[in-house]
């Protein structure tokens, strides 16, 4: 197979000293901030990313998906021992594994979390490896009009299928995409939405904005709540790690199940959450004994954790192959990647295929090396809790500060970061999502440019969209899911009828 | 708390925060719906001046934004709508006196500290927030607070500016060393 081979070329880009030095930096980073109250994969990812600019592409990359990966396992560990979910999408971790923490089990519920997680992460992996150059190359096809269509079903199906209102929803994408358009229009070099100014010339940094909506924010957010800090120690012998092994086969149903529904749903923009949920509430309907879940059984750490980071990981699969993130994560990678010039899509396995083939092969290592890392290390990182956050709070700041100004050496950036903390914490207590924004944010120039070129090839004719096979199925489809709530609504009230008279 | 396990103990518990509301949370959505549909009418302006219409080349430069304007500034409304529809229910507060206060403690210090990089460099400047929020909001010792301050500020001049050659603002004290 063509994979394979391509796989092997990636591992043999990876095994320097350099990168897997840098593997392990950027694991405990990872596993840092995901350990830390308040901080998960989005926020960590862009407070550490201006620790790579100075890096080749290839380590920089490794590096901020080694981050990522840690923070994955990270926030397993404050949801069993703390009952405080690092990042949305493991809450379904804690109505299990805290009770299980509780009854003294914490060591086999980290366990079986950071196995499943392995599991899950590993299906979707494999489902990258093989699948992602096929889409690739298919869309290697495709011009404007097919990427357009793309784009826009990125932004239906945050509208659609996401669970907060939906006026809000739009509220954040276009916002996201208005700042995109900030500065110096690419088509015709027009300066737009500047109100002359001159720091505004080059328009918004994705990056500045990110730092502050995820990192300041959740700064105010975590000082706001001021997490107590209450949780269990715990320490993984060998023993526990086997025996939680040897019953690992019982569970094949749960894991397979789970892997399956978070590869699904990960590709799917937006359903890393979604599918943490999904997993644990089919494990528990699926059960003999759905009486047991909540109160510490195994299975119920499985199931989401399993699910949870196969959506997590195959998340960065339309990333790589359509330049489509699928989580808000990923959009951020996205914006680590174009920082090089590496633009994502198709090309790139084309152009770049060292690149593309060294990631994906340090997705593998980076998971083997965190499953050992984390298993031996849960005491120390479990100890970072005490560290007081009155500590960590302003050496956090000083990180987002560092970072905002590294990337133009613009002292305006720094105050814009402020600025975007403030939106980002008034925004996430009146519950207008940030993920979308950040989508918006990355995607907003290509996709205007995507819509530009088709009309300029179309002479402005709108059936572009549907002029061929395949630009027209997905346009459809596109808005079939933004108008999902109101066609299900539909199908719903057509069904529920016959039964009701 | 339950179980053998040792406990690691932190922060006072807080859940039973019942101190007054500073303001409530529909008001708040409300003024920022409305200062968005403002941003969005300006936008909206602002790409109509550009230019929407066609030319021979295509769209121009405020086609694409002026339309996002639309949809945004609609958003809004159906939002601003929405909440006046609900008016009258039972709201929950935005923010809590106390927790507000919390917010402002590390808000402020932030705010002080982005002019302060631009006088005095950034790593004095992050050694005296760090140094100052321990010491002040932390009540945690001068002594460990002024070590972590001092270790953490040189360990980022280290990597930033000789390892990695990223360069930052800088004031009277690292002109003094001569970088």
């Amino acid at each position: 197979m063509e994979a394979l081979g391509l796989l092997l070329l990636g591992f043999k880009v990876l095994l320097t000293w350099k990168i897997l030095a840098l593997m392990m930096v950027g694991l405990t980073l990872g596993i840092f901030v995901g350990v830390l109250p308040g901080l998960g994969g989005p926020n960590g990812v862009a407070i550490l990313l201006p620790l790579t600019f100075t890096m080749d592409p290839t380590s920089a990359i490794v590096m901020l998906s080694c981050i990522y990966w840690g923070a994955l396992f990270g926030g397993a560990i404050t949801s069993i021992l703390f009952n405080i979910p690092g990042e949305a999408w493991s809450v379904a971790t804690t109505f299990d594994g805290y009770p299980m923490a509780q009854k003294g089990q914490a060591a086999e519920a980290l366990t079986a979390a950071f196995t499943s997680s392995f599991i899950g992460s590993f299906v979707a992996v494999l489902l990258i490896t093989f699948l992602a150059p096929r889409i690739a190359s298919f869309a290697l096809q495709f011009g404007p009009p097919e990427f357009f269509a793309v784009y826009l079903l990125t932004f239906c199906s945050f509208v659609g299928l996401g669970k907060e209102d939906k006026h809000k929803t739009i509220i954040s994408m276009a916002l996201g995409l208005l700042i995109a358009g900030i500065g110096m229009d690419t088509v015709s070099g027009t300066l737009r939405m500047t109100f002359g100014s001159s720091e505004l010339l080059r328009g918004v940094n994705f990056l500045v904005a990110v730092i502050g909506l995820f990192g300041i924010s959740e700064i105010l957010l975590t000082m706001e709540e001021r997490l107590a800090l209450k949780g269990h120690a715990a320490r993984i012998s060998l023993r526990v790690v086997l025996s939680v092994w040897k019953d690992l086969p019982k569970y094949w149903v749960t894991l397979v199940r789970s892997s399956f529904i978070g590869c699904w749903l990960g590709i799917t923009p937006g359903g890393a959450i979604a599918a943490s949920f999904m997993g644990y509430n089919l494990a528990k309907r699926m059960s003999k004994d759905p009486e047991s879940f909540g109160k510490g059984r195994i299975e119920g750490v499985f199931a989401p954790e399993t699910a949870a980071h196969a959506s997590g990981t195959s998340a960065l699969l339309p990333m790589l192959a359509l330049g489509i993130p699928g989580s808000g994560t990923a959009a951020i990678l996205l914006g680590g990647l174009m920082v090089w010039g590496l633009n994502p899509g198709p090309m790139l396995f084309v152009e770049h295929k060292d690149f593309v083939w060294g990631l994906i092969a340090s997705m593998y290592l980076g998971n083997v090396v965190g499953l050992i890392m984390v298993l031996t290390t849960v005491p120390i990182f479990a100890s970072v809790l005490r560290v007081p956050f009155a500590a960590i709070a302003p050496m956090i700041v000083v990180s987002c500060a560092i970072g905002a100004f590294a990337i133009q050496n613009a002292m305006f950036d720094i105050w814009l970061m402020v600025l975007f903390g403030v939106v980002g914490y008034v925004f996430k207590k009146i519950g207008i999502p940030l993920a979308p924004l950040t989508l918006a944010l990355v995607l907003g120039s290509r996709a205007e440019d995507s819509f530009r070129l088709s009309m300029i090839g179309s002479a402005g004719d709108m059936g572009v969209f549907w002029s061929n096979r395949l630009v027209g199925t997905i346009t459809t489809l596109a808005l079939v899911l933004l108008f999902w709530p109101l066609i299900s609504r539909g199908i719903r009230a057509l069904r529920g009828r016959p039964r009701g008279a | 708390m339950t179980g053998p396990d040792e406990v690691l103990g932190a922060a006072p518990q807080d859940e039973g925060d019942t101190s007054p509301g500073v303001v409530g949370r529909r008001p708040v959505e409300s003024v920022t719906l409305a200062v968005v549909l403002a941003f969005a009418s300006l936008m909206a302006w602002d790409n109509w001046r550009t230019g929407i219409r066609w030319e021979s080349t295509g769209p121009q430069a405020g086609y694409f934004p002026f339309y996002v304007s639309l949809i945004m500034a609609g958003a809004c409304i159906w939002g601003l709508a929405v909440e006046i529809f609900k008016r009258g229910t039972p709201d929950e507060p935005f923010v809590r006196r106390n927790q507000f206060r919390r917010v402002l403690q590390v808000f402020i210090p932030t705010l002080l500290y982005v002019p302060a990089t631009e006088w005095l460099g950034l790593y004095v400047a992050s050694f005296i927030l760090i140094a100052g929020f321990m010491i002040l909001v932390g009540k945690l010792k001068p002594w460990v607070s002024i070590v972590t301050a001092l270790v953490f500020s040189v360990a980022m001049f280290v990597t930033f500016e000789i390892a990695f050659d990223v360069i930052m603002p800088k004031g009277p004290l690292e002109r003094m060393l001569g970088y």
